[in-house]
């Protein structure tokens, strides 16, 4: 009896309390650099596109909205022929961020990306594709790979040596 | 039987087995490498370590390598030994060195036998701060990837590419830790069996270069079981689609046909699914029309009467069927040409009448003596060919077994039995791949061939007729006598009906297994479907008796020569044609309706074996339809309504219903899913067409869903769509489904026989032999097969066109220089040709390929002239 | 007596309980926000106070859907039983002098009838809607409307003591020198319980336990059938507010301000005492709803009526 009281005493003097609501609009909220909003592909520094179509964000989805088909250009570097999500379906769980070996895939601070027609949430590669390196500066994929592409040969990557001489004996 | 105790725990094992084989069939997770279920033991890459103990009261074991300690019975070994599993995963860092950071680009990636392995040991992080070694990769063809940088030195390639394929040209170079795997310079890979190193090939060195156009996860393809189409054997292979085109082929386990591996032609042959000349859409006189409207017009033609059906022997049984009970009985013609037909009868009617018994290919593997008549088989049916290159091992494995070598430790039976070979005869027209393990060979025409089988025959059983002198034939007879289990193997590709009698008489004389091998993948299917004669419906529309021809997924013009095709065409009013590819008697249709491909419908095959097997659609058909529902007229909806119908009609034909299990086949209520459970994009891969996803389609023809939702346990043989089971992503998961590893699949293996004969009595055949030479200037002209060129679908495949041989002729030493222009006048055709000189062809013996357009169609062996062009 | 100008007094009323009725779901918007540090409705007009009018609107907009499962009729005509019990309610509410639609000898009795009639509402519309958690619903709001209308009926019989009379208008006059709320605290308190329970207001709101019962009887409601319902439940605050305002706190009774302004503050505070109630306590399970008004409230009741008629014959001998 006495607790039922006190709870409505106590709800009562919230009357007086500070109002916590972040009247939207007008007053923009702080979101952090690793808030999961609007999801984009990144660059590395030299302009390449960082995605290598290798389709791991799309099988880490939980709701299955990510669909892409890899390609390979003519010196070997795979990309994305087309890279497609539905935001209509998207829950913005990150990961894709997570599941992303190249740091192409990233998940960035802004919401604000409503439409009124459904149709309108699919994103296409030229939709999600930016011109930067997003949270990650510094990191391209090809320069630790093995594999040779344009500019880069066997080799030439990261802690390789040169390639073995097939031919040589020599211990 | 033996008891083991692993781990505490007695389990019964196999005896002749080794530890790592007995340990997964099992069950359990023990990690390897280098040992293959069909390659044996060599104990190379120190994977599968487990710890072995005296007696009970042995703390401390040592540790041993499963897969080359045999499973004595009272074996105590430990999987989970602490050690043990230190030391494995000691290994497998080792391994992983110089293994490159390459998993998001390589294509073996979701599917690796290396990353599983990994995951299974427990190896997570890299300690490893120094160099990695690199190599530089080579071109391989159009079928093989290169990528040296992953290998992990476990020798698989060269031990199934040299020691079990036959392969020359890929070997283990240099040394230390720079041994490199590949050729001795850039190259087609040689072998017809080199696409297996892509899944013999534990991690992504060998890739499938036709998947890597247009490379998807093997996660996110959508499979169903399926048979090849591109020859006679009836391999059984999982093909799989993503986003609306096939994607690859991979080999699916049928423990009596293809076990573990394919051919190229096999593997790289889909393409054609996918090609250009796909015919996509219903054409009346060349302007598309709607589905509906064609089928109208079909309806219509029926109405009108005097319709002849014209079948195929490379569409299903069921479409065949559904063609003859459209035209009627009497108006439905098999569309194989008289002579070929023949050849079938004949073959069928050796085989029902018995007493030889057709052999499965595993068991052909077990023959101890080999004659190959007429039969070019590395050519015409590939797969047979690689297990008649097992069969001549079996010498080997008895030399092995005196010594007491398991035959499972693969390098003590190849060192024991040395160049040991079984014997191996091959008699055909020109030189062929099994020549170099043969014991003896023979060449001549076809009637020369014949007289020799005949020979052999008549040395093994005096009273089987004789039909000459050849000294080879008493050294043959004795090696066959002397066989625990001989085999012939011939075949319809010399054109020859003298041939396989001679096959059947030494068959029956020896009391040997007997293999005929028919030219395409459901030749016995079509000719049990009862029917006329191609050239008898040429006859019958010749007296204008015919006012429509339904042409079923048959170009008549790789059928008979072009002027009787143009003729009958000309002779039929109303030419109604349906296939799946634009062929020139597509192009030649009043109608053309568009045909689904073995990926697009569902239906069964009858092998060369007599073995129906069911195919499945891989993915829902965009417009076009089996045959047998077009020809169907709305008579079935439903693929076992199909196969109701068709044992009253073709009594023979009657259990080829048990194939598979019917549509209404459930496992715990549900359905089989086609796809894997972690299949992506659903809702996206067509949200660029419309945001709201499509509904599920469902297949009335089977129990496989077109969704990853299903049942959670392993379906039975026929209906397996994939192999994969939890910890094994790589085809290593088909140990998972065997009863035990290398065995049958669980619950049997998938298909029924439908030619068993238990008869005793022996029948010879009395020889009929043309006269040859010939006389005046004429040639004789003979069939040589080529792998890749005389299968009409895979020359729609662009990475098999590649490998497409230039049309030529083929003429001995002595007449004409290399690379010459000839003239060769055929069957009323003429054709500009180079020549390439085959030093085996005999004097006035021309040969020219078989199937390879222009020269499709020509009955072979023929006889024609050749002349020099000036 | 009844009013000078009747009909100037049921428009009047009829027009006043209306616009209370509609604005009160913005109110009780905005109030239970200032309970919980929030802003409530604040998009529509001044204030957020058209946010009625939009839900208006939207609700005039949707599907006026009825069930093929559901008893036509009786569907149609359920939400109307509980508009026309209510409103006929407001009656006897005597909001000053004068302003009344009709002075009743009887308007405590009347008016326990009319919410009497209210649970065929409940009763007829869950039944109707041929729905499980609908027919729960109705289950229970008609065992909790006739559990707790006995002790209601008992707990303003004190009053009806005091005041000797059950006109309205008498009892008010009855309070000139003190409210009831004062001599008779145990059946203020007990009306206030019943009331809130006859409303299924929370936390008595177990007929339509969203969290249960996914809305209860009016599961199956929607359009302006379920704004009936919704708009009935605001009339049943609005008149539980009323007539607590005319038993215990005195009615129109109060000093400077004319009579109406009085009925009008104290009816607003009962009724933001019952949002206050709302944002504070959770709901009872059911069978404990059912304990307290049998087991505890029905014999506090009956001691209150002793009491209070001990205490009347002894005062007046």
């Amino acid at each position: 009896m006495f607790s039922i009281l006190s709870t409505i005493w106590r709800v009562f003097l919230h009357m007086f309390s500070r109002r916590v609501t972040v009247q939207y609009p007008e007053q923009k909220p702080y979101l952090a650099p690793r808030y999961r909003g609007r999801i984009i592909l990144s660059r590395d520094a030299e302009g390449g596109e960082r995605c290598v179509a290798c389709y791991l964000c799309a099988v880490a989805c939980p709701v299955d909205c990510i669909a892409l088909q890899a390609a390979e250009d003519a010196a070997g570097r795979r990309y994305p022929e087309f890279f497609r999500i539905n935001f209509s379906r998207c829950i913005f769980c990150g990961y894709c961020e997570d599941a992303c070996p190249t740091y192409a895939i990233q998940l960035t601070p802004d919401f604000e990306m409503g439409e009124f027609h459904r149709q309108n949430l699919v994103y296409e590669k030229q939709d999600l594709l930016i011109d930067g390196e997003g949270k990650y500066p510094g990191y391209n994929f090809w320069k630790v790979a093995g594999v040779a592409i344009g500019g880069k040969a066997k080799g030439e990557a990261a802690r390789e040596a040169p390639p073995t001489d097939v031919n040589s004996l020599m211990p | 039987m033996a008891t083991v105790y692993i781990d505490g725990k007695p389990y019964a094992v196999d005896a002749h087995q080794n530890l790592l084989d007995q340990c997964l069939s099992l069950g359990f997770n023990l990690p390897y490498f280098c040992w293959h279920p069909a390659l044996g033991s060599v104990g190379a890459c120190r994977q599968c370590a487990v710890k072995q103990f005296k007696d009970e009261h042995d703390t401390r074991g040592k540790i041993v390598m499963a897969c080359i300690t045999q499973a004595s019975d009272g074996a105590r070994i430990s999987i989970d030994d602490p050690e043990a599993v230190k030391f494995r995963a000691g290994v497998i860092e080792g391994l992983m060195l110089n293994h490159p950071h390459d998993c998001p680009v390589c294509d073996e990636g979701g599917e690796c036998h290396l990353q599983d392995m990994t995951v299974m040991t427990g190896h997570d992080y890299r300690r490893y701060r120094f160099e990695k070694r690199t190599f530089r990769n080579q071109d391989l063809g159009p079928f093989v990837n290169h990528e040296m940088n992953r290998c992990i030195q476990c020798y698989r390639c060269v031990r199934f590419y040299r020691n079990y394929a036959g392969g020359r040209d890929l070997n283990a170079l240099s040394i230390h830790q720079t041994v490199y795997f590949g050729r001795n310079q850039d190259g087609v890979l040689e072998n017809e069996f080199s696409g297996n190193l892509v899944e013999v090939c534990p991690t992504g060195v060998f890739t499938d270069k036709t998947l890597k156009r247009h490379y998807t996860r093997k996660w996110d393809l959508m499979y169903a079981p399926s048979i090849c189409v591109h020859c006679a054997t009836g391999c059984n292979v999982s093909a799989g689609e993503r986003y609306g085109t096939l994607r690859r082929i991979v080999n699916r386990f049928h423990h009596e046909v293809n076990g573990y591996f394919l051919c190229d032609r096999g593997r790289y042959g889909y393409e054609f699914v996918n090609s250009d000349k796909r015919v996509r859409e219903a054409r009346l006189n060349g302007n598309a029309i709607t589905a509906e409207a064609a089928r109208e017009h079909l309806r219509e033609a029926v109405e009108r009467g005097r319709a002849i059906g014209i079948g195929s022997p490379r569409a299903s049984l069921e479409s065949n069927f559904a063609l003859r009970t459209l035209a009627g009985p009497g108006h439905f013609f098999s569309g194989i040409a008289d002579r070929d037909q023949r050849l079938v009868a004949l073959i069928l009617d050796i085989l029902r009448r018995g007493p030889c018994r057709v052999p499965t290919l595993h068991e052909i593997e077990l023959c101890d003596a080999v004659v190959v008549l007429g039969e070019d088989v590395t050519n015409t049916a590939p797969r047979i060919a690689l297990s008649v290159r097992q069969a001549v091992r079996q010498r080997s494995f008895e030399m092995a077994e005196k010594l007491k070598i398991p035959l499972w430790l693969d390098d003590g039976v190849r060192d024991a039995g040395q160049d040991q070979r079984s014997p191996l005869f091959v008699a055909t027209i020109a030189s062929t791949h099994l020549d170099e393990i043969a014991s003896g060979v023979f060449r001549g025409v076809p009637d020369e061939i014949a007289r020799f089988g005949f020979a052999v025959a008549h040395a093994i059983d005096s009273a089987a007729p004789s039909s000459g002198d050849f000294p080879a034939a008493r050294g043959i007879a004795d090696a066959l006598k002397g066989a625990k289990r001989p085999l012939v193997v011939s075949g319809a590709s010399c054109g020859s009906e003298a041939v396989i009698q001679a096959a059947a008489n030494i068959a029956q004389a020896c009391g040997a297994a007997l293999y005929f091998i028919v030219p395409e993948c459901n030749t016995l299917g079509c000719a049990m479907v009862a029917g006329g004669s191609l050239d008898a419906a040429f006859r019958l529309a010749a007296e204008g008796n015919v006012d429509t021809a339904i042409v079923l997924e048959n170009d008549l013009y790789r059928r008979a020569p072009a002027p009787d095709v143009d003729a009958f065409i000309g002779n039929v009013p109303h030419l109604i044609v349906l296939d799946s590819l634009l062929t020139r008697t597509a192009e030649r249709a009043e109608l053309l309706v568009p045909a689904g491909t073995f990926a697009e419908s569902a239906g069964t095959f009858v092998s060369g074996e007599g073995r129906a097997q069911r195919f499945f659609e891989v993915f829902p058909p965009d417009g076009v339809r089996e045959s047998w529902r077009t020809l169907g007229m709305g008579r079935w909806s439903t693929l076992d309504e199909v196969l109701a119908d068709l044992p009253a009609e073709l009594p023979g034909l009657a259990r080829a219903r048990d194939a598979a299990p019917s549509a209404k086949f459930r496992i715990a209520g549900a359905k089989i899913a086609r796809e894997a459970h972690r299949s992506s994009g659903r809702t996206a891969m067509l949200a660029n067409i419309n945001v709201s996803e499509p509904k599920t389609p469902v297949d009335p023809d089977s129990p496989l869903s077109f969704s990853m939702e299903g049942a959670e346990k392993k379906p039975p043989g026929a209906l397996i769509p994939f192999f994969w089971s939890a910890g094994w992503n790589s085809i290593q998961a088909t140990n998972t489904y065997q009863r035990e590893v290398g065995g049958p699949l669980n619950g049997g293996d998938p298909g029924v026989r439908l030619i068993e004969s238990s008869a005793k009595e022996k029948s010879y055949f009395a020889g009929v032999f043309e006269e040859f030479p010939a006389e005046g200037g004429e040639w004789l002209i003979v069939p040589i097969h080529h792998i890749f060129g005389s299968d009409e679908l895979s020359l729609s495949a662009q990475a098999v066109a590649e490998l497409v041989p230039a049309p030529y002729v083929a003429v001995g030493r002595e007449s004409f220089a290399q690379n010459t222009m000839v003239r060769v006048e055929i069957a009323g055709q003429m054709f500009l040709l180079p020549v390439r000189i085959r030093s085996e062809l005999g004097a006035r013996v021309a040969a020219l390929p078989a199937g390879i357009p222009p020269l499709a169609g020509l009955p072979l062996p023929q006889r024609g002239t050749i002349e020099e062009v000036k | 007596m009844t009013s000078p100008f009747p009909f100037a007094s049921i428009f009047g009323i009829l027009f006043a309980a209306l616009i209370i009725a509609g604005g009160l779901p913005w109110v009780e918007r905005r109030v239970l926000a200032l309970f919980q540090d929030r802003y409530g409705p604040n998009r529509v007009g001044p204030f957020g106070v058209l946010q009625t009018l939009a839900d208006a609107i939207k609700m005039f907009a949707k599907e006026d859907w009825v069930p093929p499962f559901a008893d036509r009729a009786v569907f149609v005509i359920a939400p109307a039983v509980l508009m026309v019990t209510v409103l006929l309610s407001f009656a006897i509410i005597p909001a000053a002098p004068g302003i009344i639609v009709d002075d009743l000898n009887i308007g405590v009795l009347f008016f326990l009838g009319m919410s009497s009639l209210g649970v065929y509402s409940i009763v007829l519309a869950g039944w109707s809607s041929d729905n499980k958690y609908a027919l729960l619903g109705a289950m229970r709001g008609a065992a909790q409307m006739l559990s707790y209308e006995v002790f209601m009926g008992l707990s303003i019989m004190g009053t009806v003591l005091l005041a000797g009379s059950f006109d309205l208008v008498k009892i008010v006059e009855a309070q000139r020198g003190l409210w009831f709320v004062v001599p008779q605290f145990a059946g203020f308190m007990l009306f206030l319980i019943a009331g809130l329970a006859e409303t299924r207001r929370i936390p008595f709101d177990l007929p339509e336990a969203e969290s249960e019962l996914i809305a209860g009887y009016h599961a199956e409601y929607s359009g302006m059938k379920f704004g009936l319902f919704f708009v009935g439940e605001y009339l049943g605050i609005t008149l539980i507010s009323s007539i607590i305002t005319t038993l215990f706190l005195g009615g129109w009774l109060g000093p400077w301000l004319p009579p109406v302004v009085w009925f009008l503050i104290k009816t607003s505070a009962s009724i933001a005492f019952f949002i206050l109630l709302r944002a504070a306590l959770p709901r009872p399970r059911f069978d404990q709803l059912m304990a307290l008004g049998w087991k505890l409230m029905l014999p506090l009741a009956l001691i209150n009526l002793l009491a209070t008629g001990a205490a009347v014959l002894a005062w007046s001998f």
